[in-house]
């Protein structure tokens, strides 16, 4: 598999540039104190990572925002693990905003080309991506990367805070330092039989230099990585003690309720308030250019007063705009468009045509909401000087970034403080809500503000991820392989989408996404030739990151147009993967794996089918098996799945196994019910009752079986997600005969071709 | 003004007499662990006890449960963790966790109606959503905790 001869054209990078601009070139001395997280007057900081209390507690900066995803026992396992803490020691604090805890790792994954490849142009690239990340200082959460981008800097943080304690101990004890060893937070001296406790050497080691270069333990050594941890945040999130954004309360507060225009680029005309104006508890009605909210001493009160304004909207121009008009302009353009071409090897026009036999069939999946089950909420207090906001957010750097833009204030005028993530998955990187919040906070200067939206806000107003349709094709040899394989999708693009709202003078020659391509290029399977093309078509709603992003939608594609493959030419679907992945040993474990423990081809009970996708995202490789069988209604029942996942190494292996299934319910939630619709430039559904989630009683055993190579670490928050759709629908062509080539699953086309 | 037992207490709210107890509970008496999801009673974040009960408090109006024994999550077990709440922590169930507080009372109601809950009472039950993807662990947990419960903890 030659991956660095493929030619990937190029690829759009969300932030990457536009933020550059206004920030000054540093590259931090990883091990520098941060003043921020030092100051806490009890505990001795021996860097920007760890501080020791005089008990020997030691706190650990957590770079990344816990959303679900367990960085927040993962993380700190990275430091426990090189400084031989017990965990039970270990307390959790969130980092400050500091260029130090910045995210590097997530602009790698956006650059163009491999972010995992070993050739020395990816190599050259990542390398650029983690400079550009530093210089940039940005902390973001998200792109599966946090355990990727925390690997290096907090074990080395760890190794060197280790490192300084036992050369404190060593000068007490006037031995030489290679003499001590460390265990369960204490340095030893074996031959002395004596011991101190970290808490008793903090304050001498924190005056000590960190070592030029600290040794990292080899991973024959680890106790903690790689082992089962309980999760840390556990109990506060089982008695109801976990604070999120919704949760805040600051002396003075007061809530908002708000209502945006409900057509997509629509404007505020006008608010009659007499039935609401001097009501009790009513604080103000703030008109915004597309929005009009309420502020009262209650959440229910500004709900209340809110439904009660007569509003009048200017639909704008998205009014004529419904999803049957966008389908057709896709479809279009899937058509007759101009395509970018993502990959191009050998002659795939040629070999395709020259083919004994080929197979072709087209898709399409909807718009789909993040419905993250804590709505969006912001709170703020603005004055003329300051600024303090309150959100659950993937990038509290960029809420500061964007907030001192829109007050004209300098960034240290800001301050931000974080809080747990009722769900992210992508939502929570954007900054609508709190430019909403910080207007409103302005127009009453020195009252916090909490703004809620209401489900339904939440519902209309989410950043979706888009609808895309694709036609794949494949020439087949006399023997029914495939040799050549051609994809091309069309419709719009996140990243540009993105861009748009947070950096508008950047948008109007953005390059081509490389989201668009993500999961239908660099595929691990062998074909002779490769054509890859997108159709950018715009459209006028607002697209966001949404788990898993381009592999969401390719993975569906690329996986269940192979499996059609593979019934054409009678092959066994999983058996037509191994023979594409022969020369790859690291996908043949987690496809072969997969298919093994969930008994692929044994007897199953009548009326049921198993289908097997596999798919690459983030850096980890994940195959799933789905069992399925159809109601006589023609609802399809999810009965098992198995997966197998390889991140290279699963740090925190709970962790890893939670988020495949997480993973796998949230990508089984958009293949069973998931759909937005748009008409008259609006969205249709509003709540759980048409926006329906997947409910226990609908969930499947998960079976996960984490494969251990060894290999680079990859993420494990979205991987879970781009398989199980295709490998539901397979099961169902298994169990029925009947092909799937749109999402949601409609029970109605089951039912008929069920003949029941 | 409305009077409420919340939690072993009789409590004294200033509150219009349409409001739902989620937002008495949130607003005016600052417990924020009952969870504002969706206001249609389709999500069950916000589920509280009312006399044993599971209740989504968004859909309930707080007057009309004056009199009546309101436990909500921080009430739940004053001495430390319930049984559920402890089964929680040993499956390692929440991941975001915003449902959790929820989904923890409605299995506590669920278990005490039904001591020896099977599968498809966990089913036909547990109609609280999570979009983490929680769902398998939980109906491990309540398993746990019924075993514990009978058991005498």
């Amino acid at each position: 598999m030659n991956r660095s001869r493929r030619r990937f054209l190029i690829a759009g990078s969300l932030l990457g540039g536009g933020l550059l601009v206004g920030y000054a070139l540093r590259d931090p001395d990883p091990l520098s104190p941060v003043p921020a997280f030092a100051a806490d007057g009890r505990s001795a900081a021996l860097n920007g990572w760890v501080k020791i209390a005089p008990d020997g507690t030691v706190t650990v900066a957590l770079p990344n925002v816990e959303m679900g995803q367990s960085v927040y026992t993962g993380l700190p396992l990275l430091i426990a693990e090189e400084m031989d803490l017990d965990p039970a020691q270990v307390r959790v604090e969130p980092a400050p905003l500091d260029p130090l805890y910045a995210n590097t790792a997530v602009f790698v994954e956006m650059l163009p080309g491999d972010p995992f490849g070993r050739d020395p142009m990816s190599v050259a690239l990542r390398w650029i991506g983690r400079k550009a990340g530093q210089l940039i200082g940005f902390m973001v959460t998200g792109g599966s990367s946090s355990m990727i981008n925390a690997w290096l800097p907090m074990r080395t943080a760890g190794a060197s805070a280790r490192a300084m304690l036992v050369e404190a101990a060593a000068r007490r004890w006037q031995v030489p330092a290679r003499e001590c060893s460390t265990e369960a937070g204490q340095v030893r001296h074996a031959a002395s039989r004596r011991t101190l406790g970290y808490g008793d050497l903090a304050q001498e080691a924190a005056a000590i230099a960190p070592p030029p270069r600290a040794e990292l333990k080899a991973r024959a050594d680890f106790r903690l990585l790689g082992r089962r941890q309980p999760r840390l945040d556990a109990p506060d999130k089982v008695t109801g003690r976990a604070g999120f954004g919704i949760d805040v309360r600051v002396p003075g507060m007061r809530h908002a309720a708000i209502a945006q225009c409900p057509t997509f680029g629509g404007r505020l005309v006008d608010v009659d308030d007499a039935r609401v104006t001097g009501q009790p508890g009513i604080v103000a009605i703030v008109r915004l250019t597309d929005a009009v909210a309420v502020v009262a001493d209650s959440h229910w009160r500004a709900q209340r007063a809110l439904d009660a304004l007569v509003v009048q909207w200017d639909a704008g121009e998205a009014a004529s705009v419904s999803s049957e008009t966008i389908h057709a302009r896709l479809a279009e353009g899937l058509e007759r468009g101009e395509p970018i071409v993502y990959e191009d090897e050998g002659d795939t026009e040629a070999a395709i045509s020259g083919a004994d036999r080929i197979v072709e069939a087209a898709y399409r999946v909807p718009f789909l909401a993040h419905a993250t089950m804590e709505p969006m909420n912001c709170t703020a207090r603005v004055d003329a000087a300051s600024c303090e906001i309150w959100i659950g957010h993937q990038s509290p750097h960029l809420v500061r970034w964007f907030a001192a833009r829109m007050l004209e204030m300098e960034p240290e005028q800001v301050v931000v403080h974080g809080t747990f993530l009722g769900g992210g998955f992508g939502r929570r990187a954007e900054i609508d809500i709190v430019g909403q919040a910080l207007a409103i906070a302005r127009a009453l200067p020195g009252t916090p503000i909490q703004l809620l939206w209401s489900r339904e806000q939440d519902m209309r107003h989410d950043v979706y991820r888009p609808a895309m349709v694709a036609k794949l094709r494949a020439g087949l040899d006399a023997r029914g392989r495939p040799r050549a394989w051609w994809s091309r999708s069309c419709g719009p693009s996140v990243a540009r989408s993105t861009t748009e709202r947070i950096l508008p003078a950047m948008a109007s020659d953005f390059p081509p996404d490389k989201n668009n391509a993500d999961g239908a290029v660099r595929q691990r399977y062998s074909f002779a030739a490769r054509r890859v093309e997108h159709v950018l078509v715009p459209v006028p709603v607002p697209l966001g990151f949404w788990r898993s992003v381009g592999h969401s939608y390719n993975a569906f594609f690329v996986e269940s147009f192979l499996d059609e493959v593979a019934h054409a030419s009678r092959q066994d679907p999983y058996r037509l993967r191994r023979d594409l992945l022969a020369a790859d040993p690291r996908a043949l474990q987690v496809l072969d794996t997969a298919a093994m423990r969930a008994g692929w081809g044994t007897a199953l009970p009548a009326g049921r089918g198993r289908g097997i996708a596999f798919h690459e995202s983030f850096g980890s490789l994940v195959a799933q098996v789905a069992e399925v069988s159809i109601a006589p209604d023609g609802t399809p029942r999810v009965h098992r799945v198995v997966c197998a996942v390889d991140c290279g190494m699963a740090v925190d292996p709970e962790g890893v196994i939670a988020q495949m299934e997480s993973g796998i319910l949230y990508g089984l939630t958009a293949a069973l019910h998931g759909a937005i619709t748009i008409y008259s430039g609006a969205v249709q559904q509003s709540n759980f009752h048409d926006y329906p989630l997947a409910t226990l009683a609908q969930a499947p055993r998960i079976e996960v079986h984490v494969v251990d190579s060894g290999a680079e670490l990859g993420g494990a928050g979205e991987p879970g997600t781009p398989p199980i759709a295709p490998a539901v629908a397979n099961a169902i062509f298994a169990a029925t005969g009947v092909r799937v080539r749109e999402l949601p699953i409609r029970a109605q086309r089951l039912r008929r071709a069920d003949g029941a | 003004m409305i009077v409420l037992r919340i939690n072993g207490e009789a409590r004294e709210i200033d509150a219009d007499p349409d409001t739902p107890l989620l937002w008495v509970l949130r607003d005016a008496l600052g417990l924020t662990g009952t969870k504002y999801g969706c206001g249609i009673g389709a999500c069950g974040a916000c589920t509280v006890h009312v006399d044993g009960q599971a209740v989504r408090a968004c859909v309930v109006q707080a007057a009309v449960l004056e009199g009546k024994e309101i436990t909500t999550i921080e009430g739940l077990d004053a001495a430390g963790l319930h049984p559920v709440q402890q089964a929680w922590i040993d499956h390692g169930v929440p991941q975001c966790g915003y449902c959790q507080p929820g989904m923890v009372m409605a299995a506590v109601a669920l278990l005490l109606q039904n001591p020896a809950a099977t599968d498809a009472d966990i089913d036909a039950t547990m109609t609280n959503l999570c979009r983490c993807g929680t769902y398998g662990r939980i109906r491990a947990a309540i398993h746990t905790a019924a075993a514990r419960l009978a058991g005498g903890r």
